[in-house]
């Protein structure tokens, strides 16, 4: 579904939550305590969200359209009843897609300028 | 777990209900990791600081929301945001005006050191009344001096014009002429030099320059002290220079020079000239100074029996030095001022209630989707605030607009130089006084429809009423009334008086009349002769020019010159208490440019000189007080030692303007004046009746004067009709004002009834449709909405006439004659009330007379 550049656009760059969040729930759909998990493992620890910082991002990334919460549940022995669970939208896809390739078009010019290693 | 509760509390409502629940839940699996104590506590304070952050955060992004909300919302209704904007920013700006203005005149003190301890000494009358002020002579001021004990200094100083030739065009400047107590009894030390008194040598031929003088005429010179001066002729050395911003005794006085030995030993107790200023010892009061002066006024009344009679003192703080009238216009208008306000706010209430009546709806369905009390409230908050803010903004802009307007209200006898300017801590609090209102009356609605899921509401549609709320508007609504009625009253009657003044016959005509004046110097025109010389010259060139008629000199304008009040004693009698006229040298064919009439005998003549006895002209109320059933011409009098004849009368004159009573009039020929007078009382100001345009006269007569006497300057150049209206110039700025105040609070009640009777109207259309259906005519529905307006208006009517009698009988003094219950303007006030019950009752009588009975009925159901 094509989006609307401009409103793409006006988002960028996303707070660093923000695209962690997204990249969490990208492939599958998460509560909030798993996408600190998710994203703490994919950081190596580095990035540990609090969970205010976390509910504060996903009350905007609602607002925004970048997620909603969904009804569909995992296997029932895997759910808990009460936790909510957030599901990318394409326009938070189209939205992830347009900031990864902003950061990495910084990457290939600093590279350009000999700013970064290639990996050994 | 319970403090992560009470963190949690930092949220806004809504988003802990929505989220808190699964923040303990991760703070619990969290807690359980940390084992080790210190790293529980590191987690803890980690997420108190968490906590408070994002807790901010949100509540900014919801305010956020709010305010687009609350734009979208203002922008979809702009009738009922631009009312309340404007109504608060009259609201606002009228008061921080008229507040600033009252802050800056009755309050802020004076830029003295100790400034509260400084009085100005006066003659008053023998029974110390408190009414009447008189200059003191210099034998009354020494005599005060030596035997008072609860000043701790005392000085004196009268005004003086003098030129000073030398530098460019000759200038005329005004002059204090002070005792060397007077400049360090205010506090204030010279920025360069020092004062007088403080020379062995003595300062007799010294001068201290204002700091405007220096920088205007000497290009603030840095060797300036020490210069020698050519003025009035003579030469005086600069000893210093004061500071930039300070003024005493009046704004406009540019030069100091120290009072003469021969000044202060003038023995003559009656001879009053000198104002004096004093400071109060340190912990003397008020009344014991006064109580001190009283015993000293009692023995000197014992001593000069003849001459002090009726004399007595007053003691006044000199941050009172301003008449009791400006005062209390200046009150009055915070009192209009006011009253706008409340009927403001009143106003902004009652917007603010109809609309959330008719938002009702709007608010049940939110919450019945789900939205929490805490979150409409928050919304309604939003609101206002935004409204108040755009309301203070706009009421700003009227301040700042209308106090170049009130800025004339600052009565010129204050020794400041700055004009007010706008108080920021008035804006905060009439800012905060109008968010008051809005936020009360704005989240009360939103707070009661959203506490209870009152399904009846969405059912009811836009009949709703809501009686409770009905009767608050309706009380506000009679409030607003009623204040506008009191606000109408007076300044009608203010008006009336302003009228009454200005059609009071003066006893000249002003019309075609240019003034001006040569003010003389001492010691060139000392001598009776060297003037006479002058004037002749100039009066015979000036008549001679094509459209003058007429032209003369005078020692000083009515209403400009209000003093000169010298004792009268008719020959034959002993002096009386009290007997005194006022005082004027002329030349021929004065009376003629001023129209003032001759009833009998002759103008003064040219010849009337040295040579011939000493003649007078007089007014007729002369004639009636000191020479009853007498013929007047012939008549011979003592006049401040002078022994005149009278030669002639004519018609009085009010010199003390139109408002005060005056003496009796005394006019002498110009070249009868005597030359050990000085020159106080020599003829400076010239009158010239012409039909030529100002812009004409005022050249040809420079050139005159200049072929006359080169260094003679010439100032205060005027239309008679301009010294006239000066005389009631503050008050016609102040009426005026309180005018444009009650014309607010009219709009604003016009609009109170208008929202009013509108709201009752919709609200009612079912019950007119029933009406019309069931036979009733469209009179009847006029009948039955005007006689609501009616009952309004009658209820808001009543007692604000009541009130205004009040306000005026308080305002009386202002009123110049005119009655607190005059009629005219009590029936003028009442009949623009039924303007305003008609025109706000219009709208919403011609929209029910439209109801259509078929669409009534369909509408709710």
């Amino acid at each position: 579904m094509p989006h609307d550049t401009a409103a793409i656009d006006a988002l960028l760059p996303l707070p660093p939550a923000t695209f962690h969040i997204l990249v969490a729930v990208a492939k599958e759909d998460r509560h909030g305590y798993a996408i600190i998990q998710d994203v703490e493992q994919r950081t190596d620890g580095q990035l540990r969200l609090s969970a205010g910082t976390l509910y504060r991002s996903i009350q905007r990334m609602l607002e925004q359209g970048l997620l909603r919460e969904t009804r569909d549940r995992p296997a029932p022995e895997l759910d808990d009843e009460r936790r909510r669970y957030y599901r990318i939208t394409p326009f938070g896809e189209a939205v992830a897609i347009a900031e990864a390739r902003r950061m990495s078009e910084l990457v290939k010019m600093a590279r350009a300028q000999g700013l970064v290693l290639s990996k050994a | 777990m319970r403090y992560y509760s009470a963190l949690l509390h930092l949220f806004p409502a809504s988003f802990r209900l929505e989220y808190g629940r699964e923040m303990s839940a991760i703070q619990g699996a969290r807690l359980r990791e940390a084992t080790d104590p210190s790293e529980r506590l590191k987690l803890w304070v980690e997420t108190t600081i968490d906590m408070i952050m994002n807790a901010s955060r949100v509540h900014w992004d919801v305010f956020r929301q709010d305010l687009r909300y609350s734009l979208r919302t203002l922008a979809r209704s702009p009738g009922f945001a631009l009312t309340a904007i404007l109504v608060t920013g009259l609201g606002i700006g009228a008061n921080t005006a008229a507040f600033s203005v009252a802050d800056f005149v009755l309050i802020r003190p004076l830029p003295y050191r100790d400034a509260d301890q400084l009085v100005k000494i006066w003659e008053g009358p023998a029974d110390n009344s408190g009414n009447g002020r008189n200059e003191v002579s210099p034998a009354l001021f020494q005599d005060w001096k030596t035997n008072t004990r609860s000043f701790a200094s005392m000085g004196a100083y009268y005004n003086k014009s003098v030129n000073l030739v030398g530098q460019g065009d000759p200038l005329r400047l005004e002059t204090a002429v002070v005792t060397n107590e007077l400049l360090p009894i205010l506090g204030v030390q010279p920025l360069k030099g020092r004062m007088f008194g403080q020379s062995e040598t003595g300062d007799a031929s010294s001068v201290i320059l204002s700091y405007s003088l220096w920088k205007s005429a000497f290009g603030g010179d840095e060797s300036i002290v020490g210069r020698k001066l050519i003025i009035d002729g003579s030469p005086r050395a600069v000893v210093g220079v004061m500071p930039q911003d300070f003024h005493y005794p009046s704004r406009n006085v540019a030069l100091w020079m120290p009072m003469t030995t021969q000044e202060m030993s003038d023995p003559d107790i009656t001879n009053t000239y000198w104002y004096v200023l004093a400071r109060l010892r340190p912990g003397v009061t008020h009344d014991r100074a006064n109580a001190e002066m009283h015993g000293i006024a009692t023995r000197l009344r014992q001593q000069h029996p003849a001459e002090l009679e009726e004399t007595g003192f007053a003691v006044d703080r000199l941050r009172d030095e301003f008449s009791r009238q400006s005062r209390l216009l200046l009150l009055a208008l915070c009192g209009a001022a006011g009253c706008v306000l409340l009927i403001a706010c009143a106003n902004l209430a009652n917007l603010l209630l109809a609309r959330a009546l008719v938002r009702r709806r709007e608010l049940l369905v939110r919450s019945a989707l789900g939205a929490g009390r805490e979150r409409l409230v928050r919304q309604s908050v939003t609101e206002s605030f935004v409204l108040a803010i755009l309301g203070g903004v706009v009421g700003v802009g009227i301040a700042y607009v209308s106090l170049p307007l009130l800025t004339r209200l600052v009565p010129t006898t204050l020794p400041i130089a700055q004009s007010p300017t706008i108080d920021p801590k008035i804006i905060v609090f009439a800012g905060l006084l109008t968010l008051i209102t809005g936020v009360g009356f704005g989240v009360l609605p939103a707070w009661r429809s959203s506490g209870k899921l009152d399904l009846g509401g969405l059912r009811d549609g836009a009949r709703a009423g809501g009686g409770r709320r009905e009767h608050a508007r309706t009380a506000l609504v009679i409030g607003e009334v009623m204040a506008s009625v009191v606000l109408l009253i007076s300044a009608g009657l203010l008006m009336r008086a302003l009228l009454h003044l200005q059609d009071t016959d003066p006893g000249f005509r002003t019309a075609n009349v240019l003034t001006l004046r040569t003010d003389l110097p001492s010691p060139k025109y000392d001598r009776t002769v060297r003037k006479a010389e002058f004037y002749d010259a100039v009066l015979s060139q000036v008549r001679a020019i094509n459209g003058v008629s007429s032209a003369a000199y005078t020692t000083g304008l009515p209403m400009v010159m209000t003093g000169g009040i010298w004792k009268v004693v008719p020959e034959g009698q002993t002096p009386q208490p009290g007997t005194a006229a006022s005082s004027r040298f002329v030349t021929p064919d004065y009376f003629k440019t001023m129209s003032i009439p001759l009833r009998s005998g002759r103008d003064v003549r040219d010849d009337d000189d040295m040579n011939k006895p000493l003649a007078a002209v007089v007014s007729e109320s002369f004639v009636k007080e000191f020479l009853p059933g007498r013929e007047p011409i012939g008549s011979r009098f003592n006049f401040n030692s002078l022994k005149l004849s009278i030669v002639g009368v004519v018609g009085d004159v009010k010199v003390r303007g139109v408002e005060q009573t005056s003496e009796p009039q005394v006019y002498m020929p110009y070249k009868q004046y005597p030359d050990s007078q000085g020159l106080f009382y020599s003829p400076k100001d010239l009158v010239i009746r012409s039909s030529l345009p100002a812009a004409t006269l005022v050249p040809a007569i420079r050139q005159i004067v200049h072929r006359v006497d080169p260094e003679q300057p010439i100032s205060n150049i005027k239309p008679l009709a301009e010294v006239r209206s000066d005389a009631t110039a503050a008050r016609s700025v102040q009426v005026r004002v309180l005018v444009a105040f009650a014309a607010i609070a009219f709009i604003l009640a016009a609009i109170g009834i208008h929202g009013l009777l509108s709201f009752s109207v919709s609200s009612r259309q079912h019950e007119i449709g029933v009406r019309m259906a069931l036979g009733a005519q469209r009179e009847d529905i006029v009948r039955m909405i005007m006689g609501q307006a009616a009952i309004l208006a009658a209820a808001g009517v009543i007692p604000g006439l009541l009130i205004a009698y009040a306000a005026g009988r308080s305002m009386q003094s202002l009123l110049a004659g005119v009655q607190p219950a005059d009629a005219v303007t009590f029936i003028a006030a009442g009949a623009l009330c039924v303007i305003m019950t008609l025109v706000g009752s219009l709208l919403p009588t011609m929209r029910a007379v439209r109801v259509d009975p078929a669409t009534a009925f369909r509408a709710d159901v």
